[in-house]
């Protein structure tokens, strides 16, 4: 165990995959310098330019030579710097890397995992704060993570790397320098967090706003369970569905904007299978804009998670 | 060339009704969904592929039947896979547009013109990283040049001096395009050696200049010069696909075309006997290939299942 954060959780996670497997590399924009939040640190200094490897600003040829290089049987780790940037490799993404085991009839497969933040960045406006995850979680094939601690971004970027198949993994752009102990435990994809027990409102969230979420769970007049979903893709029913089943109401909250969101797929699932109360929380459907008091319309805060708490009675 | 030729001509053929576009209407055909045939270009897939060892690897296109024989895959489980068999190379779920064979290191073709660019690059990479002698063929067409993958992926290899020969098989239409009329500058090669990557420009339909020019390039990169470029010029016999009447050519410049047709000028090597044994063996075999595709299983509907992604497997809603 020990006191590290997001970012060196997640580097840490990629030194010990690439030190015990030579199959495991390292590509994308200024990887050799540690990339733009320090989370590849010296890894190139370590383990050569060979394995953590420089690349042009090619964002569509950084994503299909990974697919190259894994259907050839590496396990590249793809850095993607944002996920708005992620958007110029749509392609590869989605026609190449989930698609390419299941049309060649298994022949290949494509372990790779897809670093791609999401999630307003303060101060830096509508291309660089957008939160995607509903994109990928749409498509057959793609695995999607979304890690709001250090152990998190340690234990499922570990398992995202040893899984074998195309893992869209979206750490967010404000959590970098959040600390955290980290102990030496991976965390299986698929299996969601209960991180605050309650019994009235079933509050399920990801991501950075797990954390607002809490703050709103501890002033709240409801006794509310926080589930962190941590895996969106196969997301974690098993878990809600018991909460739910206790506490008969859902609120579903998310950066996200909450128009076609993520929040919506998980509020009717458990609407249909039992037919309790369901909410959402969302960004509301306006690009992130630059000045704060724009910026923060977009923000989903503890205070607005309150809010639409206290308006379950 | 003689093998593609009669595959080509008999898929065409098991296609009739099999996709409902330029004017065709949907019956039933053993051959479903469009169809992009490499009739007229054998010259370089067999050119290009005579140089390459069983362990190399390429990376095809929509238009790969070609690419994908004369890598030395099975032609009888491509006609598998064309008629949506079990049996076929990916077990029903690819198609002509998908065809794969990794046992002769066949990558793929893809449905995404210029796709197969940074997958080519990337593979060449796993072999560089690796100490690896093989080395990456990257077939694309005349139309993908003009599509962002090409300038990335070509300067991706120039950087890192990638074992890659790229190989522009220029049959000068677009889907229904002239591509001359959509692309500016002086064309494929300049455009490559611009990037920094050199290369040669080779009659396409002359099977023996395709095959010496990329004796040469394929040299230069075992030796670890880096990738090459041949830009191969070739022409397609019939339209985008197989139920396209290609009306919107001229009829002079098909006529043309047909005079430089890449088998009977590999055909004039021979003695006239040999040429013909050569054809009809071909059209013996594809005869036999279609009678096995024919009796082959269908994938059972649990197939549509396997190979989506191991996690998650089963929560399919």
């Amino acid at each position: 165990m020990a006191l590290m954060t997001y970012a060196e959780a997640a580097r840490l996670a990629v030194r010990e995959a690439m030190a015990r497997d030579r199959e495991v590399v390292v590509l994308g924009e200024d990887v050799g310098r540690g990339g733009i939040f320090q989370q590849y640190k010296g890894l190139q200094q370590e383990f050569g330019a060979a394995r953590v490897i420089d690349t042009p600003i090619s964002e569509a040829t950084i994503m299909g030579a990974a697919v190259g290089m894994a259907l050839a049987g590496l396990k590249p780790v793809v850095e993607m710097r944002v996920v708005d940037f992620a958007l110029c490799a749509m392609d590869e993404i989605v026609n190449q890397a989930a698609k390419a085991r299941y049309m060649f009839g298994g022949q290949g497969r494509v372990g790779l995992v897809a670093r791609m933040p999401v999630g307003l960045w303060s101060g830096s406006a509508a291309q660089h704060s957008q939160s995607l995850e509903a994109w990928f979680a749409h498509v057959p094939g793609l695995v999607v993570a979304v890690p709001s601690s250090a152990q998190d971004n340690y234990g499922l970027l570990a398992s995202a790397i040893a899984s074998g198949d195309p893992v869209i993994y979206m750490e967010h752009n404000e959590l970098w320098g959040l600390q955290g102990d980290v102990a030496a435990e991976t965390v299986p994809l698929g299996k969601a967090r209960v991180v605050r027990t309650g019994s009235d409102v079933t509050l399920v969230t990801w991501s950075r706003t797990v954390h607002a979420a809490l703050e709103a769970a501890q002033s709240s007049k409801h006794s509310v369970e926080v589930i962190d979903l941590r895996t969106l893709w196969p997301w974690d029913r098993e878990t809600v569905l018991g909460s739910v089943g206790k506490t008969k109401r859902l609120l579903v909250v998310h950066e996200a904007v909450q128009a076609a969101g993520f929040g919506a797929e998980i509020a009717a699932t458990i609407a249909e299978a039992i037919g309790v109360r369901v909410k959402r929380l969302g960004g509301p459907r306006i690009p992130v804009g630059y000045a704060k008091p724009l910026e923060d319309e977009a923000r989903i805060t503890a205070e607005r998670i309150a809010s639409a708490l206290d308006n379950f009675n | 060339m003689a093998r593609i030729r009669a595959f080509e001509n008999a898929a065409e053929e098991a296609s009739r009704g099999g996709v409902a576009a330029f004017g065709a209407t949907l019956s039933q055909a053993q051959v479903r969904g469009p169809l992009h045939l490499s009739t007229g270009q054998e010259a370089v897939a067999a050119g290009v592929c005579a140089n390459l060892l069983k362990e190399d690897f390429i990376t095809s296109t929509h238009r790969g039947h070609g690419h994908t024989l004369a890598k030395g895959a099975s032609l009888e489980r491509m006609m598998c896979e064309l008629f949506g068999r079990a049996t076929g190379f990916n077990r029903g779920k690819g198609g002509s547009m998908h065809i794969a064979d990794f046992s002769v290191g066949m990558l793929g073709a893809n449905g995404v013109v210029a796709a197969g660019i940074p997958i080519a690059v990337g593979a060449a990479q796993a072999i560089k990283i690796r100490g690896q002698k093989r080395i990456v063929a990257c077939f694309f067409g005349d139309g993908a040049v003009n599509r962002g993958p090409f300038l990335e992926g070509l300067n991706w290899a120039a950087i890192h001096a990638l074992p890659v020969l790229f190989v522009c098989e220029d049959n000068r239409w677009s889907a229904t395009t002239a591509t001359g009329t959509m692309t500016a500058g002086e064309g494929p090669l300049a455009r490559a050696r611009a990037i920094g990557v050199p290369g040669e420009e080779v009659d396409g339909n002359d099977v023996f200049a395709v095959d010496s020019k990329s004796l040469i390039l394929v040299k230069k990169i075992r030796d670890g010069e880096g990738p090459q470029f041949l830009h191969a010029i070739t022409y397609r016999f019939k339209g985008h696909v197989s139920v396209d009447p290609a009306a919107y050519r001229d009829g002079e410049e098909v006529s043309r075309a047909l005079e430089s047709d890449p088998l009977t000028l590999a055909g004039k090597a021979i003695p006239a006997e040999e040429a013909r044994k050569i054809r009809q063996d071909a059209e013996e075999e594809v005869k036999r290939a279609l009678e096995v595709a024919a009796a082959a299983p269908w994938p059972p509907a649990v197939e549509a299942y396997q190979d989506v992604q191991d996690t998650g497997s089963g929560q399919w809603r």
